[in-house]
C-alpha cells in the first residue's frame, strides 16, 4: 500500500505516493526527479543528502518520507533564483570550493542554513556547522573561505 | 620553452562544470534513469573465506518482479592475462573472479549472485532467497597469518614468482622481487648513525564520497549502452568485454560525472553484471552500491608491514639504505608494491641500496589504487627514519634532506637519470616559509616530510572544434574528477589565442573520441593535455591555410597571433588581421568546418616532489592529536589553473591527515569489516582540520610543451610521516604503527613515562 503525500518542495506544491519505509531521499530522487540531492552514506553520516525541513538542516536520508506531508522542503534545486545564483553559488565557484563536485549541493544547502542563523561566522563556527558535511577531495580549506567570505559580502550588502 | 609568456595559462577562470555542480544540475553516477528500468543488487557473501558447494536460485527467481538472477556460473571462464592501465597491471582471470565468486568467496561482501527486479526492495527481497551451501574456511586476516607456516591458503593453484628463495608449492606470498645497487654492508659500516624501524599500517580506504553507480541496457543484437562513474570509460569497455567474453566494440561506456575516484575507480565492479542482467532481463538495469557496500568490496589500499634501515655519515651524506616491504593485496595478487618499491629512497642520492617487495593475498577485498598507490606507507618509514637520522646527527631536518636530496643528473634508485626536478626547490621555498620559523608551545612539535610520485603518460586523443561563431569546442576521453576540463579549455585557449569561456571542454562516450587510457596517474593535465595541445596547433594550421588561401598568399607568410591570422613574411601590413570570429564564419566558402584532432602516447612524463611541514599538539591525558598548521610546497611545473593544483595538494593532505590519525579497516576474527560506514570509518571533517597553506614551486617539466607535470597524487605521499614526525617531536614518542588514534598514542606515552 502507497501513501499518498502532499508537501512543499521549493516554495511549489508537490504530491507523491511513496511507501511508509521509504526515505525523503528516495523520494527527491526518485518519485520527484530531483536528484541535485545526493546520497553518499544513507546513514546520515556524510551530509551529502542535506535539506531543508520547515527551516531546519536535516539529512534527507533520516527523514521518512510520509513525514513531509504539509510541511516545507527546500532542496538545492531551489537555491538560485530563476538565473540568478545564490553568493553561496557564486563564492563557491570563485573561490574553486569544489573538486568533484558530489558534496557540493549539501555544503550549499548547509551553508545556508548557517549564514542565516548566524551572519558572521567564525572559522571554527563555521568549521564545527559543517563537521556533518563530508568532502574528500578539498581539504575543506577553499569551501571555508567560500563560506566566510559570502558571509562577509553578505553582511557587506545589509548594511 | 620556459620563457614562453603565457597569457591564459597559470590563470583562474571559474569551471565550465562548476555552474551545473553548484545548482545539482550535474548528473552523476546514480543520477541516470531509462523508462522500463530494473534495480539490481548483489548478494555477497558473509563470510571472508568459504568454498561454495552449490547455489539455488529458484526461490528468488519465482518472486514477483524478479526478471533475472545470475550467479558465477552465467560467466565464462577467463584466462590468466594481464594488462597494464594507468594504476598498475590487471589479471583477467583474477578481476573475473573478484567480480564474481566462482568456487570460493574470498572476502566478506564478494559477490556470489546478482538479481534484477521491478524494484529495490524487491531485488533485495529476492536476494535473502537465494540459497548458498558455504564450507566455511578459515580466514587469512594479517600479513603475519598469511605467510605463516600452515596458513589456510587463498588459491590453491597460486605458486610465489619473482627471486629467489621463493615457498615451494601453494603459498600466499604472490610475488617476492629485489632490487638495489652497490654495496649495502659498506655503506652502513661507513655510517656515523644507523636508524632501523619497523612500520605496520593498515588497510585505508579512497573514501570518495559517490559509490559506485551503473546504467546499463542492451539491444536485441547483444549491443551495450552502459553509463556509470568510472575514471575510464575506455578501461570499462575492455574490462567488461573481457568479463563477459565479448567483442569490445559491443559495449559503449558513457562516463557520467564521477564523485571522487582516488584510483579507486579505476577498474570494474558492477558494470559487468548490469550488462549481464540487462542482457538476461531485456530490460535497462541500475545499480548504485550502498556505503557498506563500497567499503567491504571496492577500493582499499593494502596494509603494510615495513622494514627500513637508513644509515648517515656526521656531515649528513647517506651512505646505505635498505627496505623490505611486504604489503597486503587484498583476496587477489596484485598490491602497489612494485610502485613502493620504486618510490622509496626515490628522493634522495643513494650509492647502496636494497630494496625488497612481497605481494601477498589475504581475505580482504582486493585493493584498488589510491592516490599515489603504495607510496604514502614507504615515505612513512622512510621520512621517519630520516627525521630520526637527523635529530641524532644534530642536523636540521631540511637541511639534512637538502645534503641528499636528488636533483637532474642523479640515477633514481629506481633506474633512470632525473630530467629537471623540483626536489630541491621545494625543500628551500619549505625552509624559507614563516611556518618553519614559527615558534611552538608546550605538547607542540614540527614534522617534516618529502614525498615522490610519477606521473603516467599512456594514451590520449583529443579533438578541438571550432564553432560557426569562432568559439571552440575541446574533446577528451578521460573523466574529470578535479578541475582537469578547466585545465585542458585554457590549454586549448592558450593555443587559439581565445578567451577561455569561449572554449567548452567536455569529456565524451567510447564511440565519439579516439581511444584514451584512465584518469589517473597523475596523467590527464600532462598527457592529454599534451594531446589538446596538438589538436589545438592542428586547428591553428588550418585557421592560417583558411586566411592564406583567402588572401591569396603562401601558408608561410600567415602567421598566428593572439587568435588572429596576420600577415608576415614579406605581406605585412598588405592584410587586414582576419580573427578567428571571422574565419570561422567564413570556413564553408574556405575549404569546410574547422577541426583538429592528435592521439598521442606521452613520453617524459616528470615526477613530481614536495615538502610538508606540519604542526601538531598532543593532549597528553588523551592521546589525541590536534593538527594545528599544515604548510605543503611541490613542484607542478607549471600550475595551468592555479587554484585546482593548489585544491590537489589540500585534498591530498586532508586524506594523508586522515590516514595518520583515524583512517583503518577494523576486522572481527571472522573477517567482517566492522566499520563499514563514514561514522566508525572516520574520515577527516571540517573540524579536524586547519587551512592548509600551498606553495606551488615551478620547475618546468622539460618533455611538456608547457613543462606541465602531473600534481594530483604527490600530495598524499609525505602526511603521514609529516604527522608521524610531528607526533614523536611533540610526544617524544616513536611510532611504528597507524593510526595514530588516541588509545594508540596513550599507551605510547605512558609508556614512556
Amino acid at each position: 500500500m502507497k501513501l499518498h503525500v502532499s508537501t512543499t518542495v521549493n516554495g511549489e506544491p508537490a504530491e507523491f505516493l511513496c511507501s511508509a519505509e521509504q526515505s525523503l531521499l528516495d523520494v527527491l530522487r526518485e518519485e520527484l526527479h530531483l536528484t541535485g540531492t545526493k546520497e553518499g552514506c544513507a546513514t546520515g553520516d556524510c551530509g551529502a543528502c542535506s535539506v531543508v525541513l520547515d527551516g531546519r538542516l536535516v539529512c534527507s536520508c533520516l527523514v521518512l518520507a510520509p513525514e513531509v506531508a504539509g510541511r516545507r522542503v527546500e532542496t538545492i534545486e531551489g537555491v538560485a533564483r530563476g538565473a540568478e545564483l545564490h553568493p553561496l553559488q557564486r563564492k563557491f565557484l570563485e573561490h574553486a570550493a569544489l573538486q568533484c563536485g558530489i558534496c557540493t549541493p549539501g555544503f550549499i544547502v548547509a551553508a545556508k542554513a548557517l549564514l542565516e542563523r548566524n551572519p558572521d561566522p567564525s572559522e571554527e563556527e563555521a568549521r564545527y556547522w559543517l563537521a556533518g558535511n563530508l568532502c574528500r577531495c578539498t581539504g575543506y580549506d577553499k569551501i571555508i573561505r567560500a563560506v566566510l567570505d559570502t558571509a562577509s559580502e553578505l553582511r557587506g550588502a545589509t548594511r | 620553452m620556459s620563457e614562453r609568456k603565457f597569457r591564459q595559462v597559470g590563470t583562474r577562470p571559474i569551471r565550465h562544470d562548476g555552474l551545473d555542480k553548484v545548482t545539482g544540475r550535474a548528473q552523476f553516477g546514480a543520477d541516470f534513469s531509462l523508462p522500463g528500468m530494473l534495480w539490481g543488487k548483489v548478494l555477497r557473501s558473509p563470510h571472508a573465506h568459504a568454498r561454495i558447494r552449490s547455489i539455488d536460485v529458484s526461490a528468488a527467481l519465482a518472486l514477483p518482479g524478479v526478471h533475472a538472477v545470475i550467479t558465477g556460473r552465467d560467466f565464462p571462464e577467463v584466462a590468466a592475462e594481464s594488462a597494464a592501465g594507468g594504476e598498475g597491471a590487471t589479471d583477467f582471470r583474477d578481476l573475473a573472479l573478484n567480480v564474481m565468486a566462482r568456487d570460493k568467496a574470498l572476502y566478506h561482501g564478494h559477490p556470489v549472485a546478482a538479481v534484477a527486479a521491478t524494484s529495490v526492495r524487491i531485488a533485495e527481497e529476492a536476494c535473502k532467497k537465494i540459497a548458498v551451501d558455504y564450507e566455511v574456511l578459515t580466514p587469512v586476516l594479517s600479513l603475519d597469518q598469511a605467510l605463516a607456516k600452515d596458513a589456510p591458503i587463498l588459491h590453491e593453484r597460486m605458486r610465489a614468482s619473482g627471486d629467489e628463495p621463493l615457498p615451494e608449492g601453494p603459498t600466499n606470498l604472490a610475488s617476492r622481487r629485489e632490487m638495489g645497487r652497490g654495496d649495502v654492508a659498506a655503506g652502513f659500516a661507513a655510517a656515523d648513525a644507523v636508524v632501523e624501524r619497523e612500520f605496520r599500517t593498515p588497510m585505508v580506504h579512497q573514501g570518495y564520497i559517490e559509490p559506485h553507480a551503473v546504467l546499463a541496457r542492451t539491444g536485441e543484437d547483444g549491443r551495450a549502452v552502459v553509463y556509470c562513474c568510472t575514471q575510464g570509460p575506455f578501461m570499462v569497455r575492455a574490462f567488461s568485454a573481457k568479463v563477459l567474453g565479448v567483442a569490445t566494440d559491443t559495449i559503449k561506456v558513457v562516463p557520467t560525472e564521477i564523485g571522487g575516484g582516488f584510483g579507486g575507480k579505476t577498474t570494474v565492479y558492477l558494470e559487468p553484471l548490469a550488462i549481464l542482467l540487462s542482457r538476461k532481463s531485456g530490460r535497462p538495469v541500475k545499480m548504485v552500491m550502498t556505503r557498506e557496500e563500497v567499503f567491504r568490496a571496492t577500493g582499499p589500499t593494502s596494509g603494510t608491514h615495513i622494514r627500513v634501515k637508513m644509515g648517515a655519515k656526521r656531515d649528513g651524506t647517506l651512505t646505505a639504505a635498505e627496505a623490505v616491504l611486504v604489503y597486503e593485496a587484498g583476496a587477489f595478487k596484485g598490491s602497489p608494491v612494485g610502485a613502493a618499491m620504486m618510490t622509496v629512497f626515490a628522493p634522495y642520492k643513494l650509492a647502496n641500496v636494497r630494496i625488497e617487495g612481497w605481494d601477498v593475498v589475504v581475505n580482504k577485498p582486493k585493493v584498488a589504487a589510491y592516490r599515489a598507490p603504495g607510496a604514502p606507507m614507504a615515505a612513512l618509514a622512510t621520512e621517519t627514519v630520516m627525521d630520526e637520522l637527523a635529530r641524532k646527527l644534530g642536523q636540521d631536518p631540511i637541511d639534512f634532506r637538502l645534503v641528499n636530496a636528488a636533483h637532474e643528473g642523479v640515477q633514481a634508485t629506481y633506474g633512470p637519470k632525473f630530467r629537471a626536478i623540483g626536489f630541491v626547490e621545494s625543500l628551500r621555498a619549505a625552509k624559507a616559509h614563516p611556518h618553519y620559523r614559527a615558534p611552538l608551545g608546550a605538547n607542540q612539535g614540527r614534522g617534516v616530510a618529502c614525498g615522490f610520485w610519477f606521473n603516467a603518460g599512456l594514451s590520449s586523443s583529443a579533438n578541438v572544434s571550432i564553432n560557426e561563431d569562432g568559439s571552440a569546442v575541446v574533446m577528451s576521453g578521460c573523466p574529470d574528477i578535479g578541475g582537469s576540463r578547466a585545465s585542458l579549455a585554457l590549454m586549448a585557449a592558450e593555443e587559439l589565442g581565445i578567451p577561455v569561456e569561449q572554449v567548452r571542454p567536455v569529456v565524451v562516450d567510447t564511440e565519439s573520441i579516439g581511444f584514451n587510457d584512465l584518469t589517473g596517474g597523475s596523467r590527464v593535465t600532462f598527457a592529454t593535455g599534451m594531446a589538446v595541445i596538438e589538436a589545438a596547433r592542428d586547428v591553428v594550421n588550418q585557421l592560417r591555410a583558411r586566411a592564406a588561401k583567402t588572401w591569396e598568399v603562401e601558408l608561410d607568410a600567415v602567421a598566428w597571433n593572439e587568435g588572429r591570422a596576420v600577415a608576415v613574411n614579406g605581406a605585412e601590413g598588405k592584410h587586414e588581421p582576419l580573427t578567428l570570429r571571422q574565419l570561422a564564419a567564413r570556413a564553408a566558402a574556405t575549404g569546410g568546418p574547422i577541426s583538429g584532432r592528435a592521439s598521442l602516447t606521452a613520453r617524459g612524463a616528470g615526477p613530481g616532489f614536495a615538502t610538508h611541514l606540519c604542526d601538531v599538539e598532543v593532549d597528553r591525558e588523551t592521546g589525541a592529536v590536534k593538527v594545528l598548521r599544515y604548510t605543503a610546497v611541490q613542484d607542478a611545473g607549471r600550475a595551468v589553473h592555479p587554484s585546482y593544483v593548489e585544491g590537489q595538494m589540500q585534498g591530498g593532505v586532508a586524506q594523508g591527515i586522515g590516514w595518520a590519525l583515524n583512517e583503518e579497516y577494523v576486522y572481527d576474527a571472522r573477517g567482517a569489516m566492522e566499520n563499514p560506514g563514514f561514522l566508525d570509518y572516520r574520515v577527516p571533517v571540517a573540524s579536524d582540520l586547519p587551512m592548509i597553506d600551498t606553495v606551488i614551486v615551478e620547475v618546468p617539466n622539460p618533455m611538456h610543451p608547457y613543462g606541465v607535470r602531473g600534481v594530483g597524487e604527490t600530495p598524499i605521499v609525505p602526511p603521514l610521516a609529516a604527522v608521524a614526525n610531528a607526533v614523536e617531536r611533540a610526544a617524544g614518542v616513536e611510532i611504528r604503527e597507524l593510526p595514530i588514534s588516541p588509545p594508540k598514542l596513550l599507551a605510547l606515552i605512558e609508556g614512556a613515562r
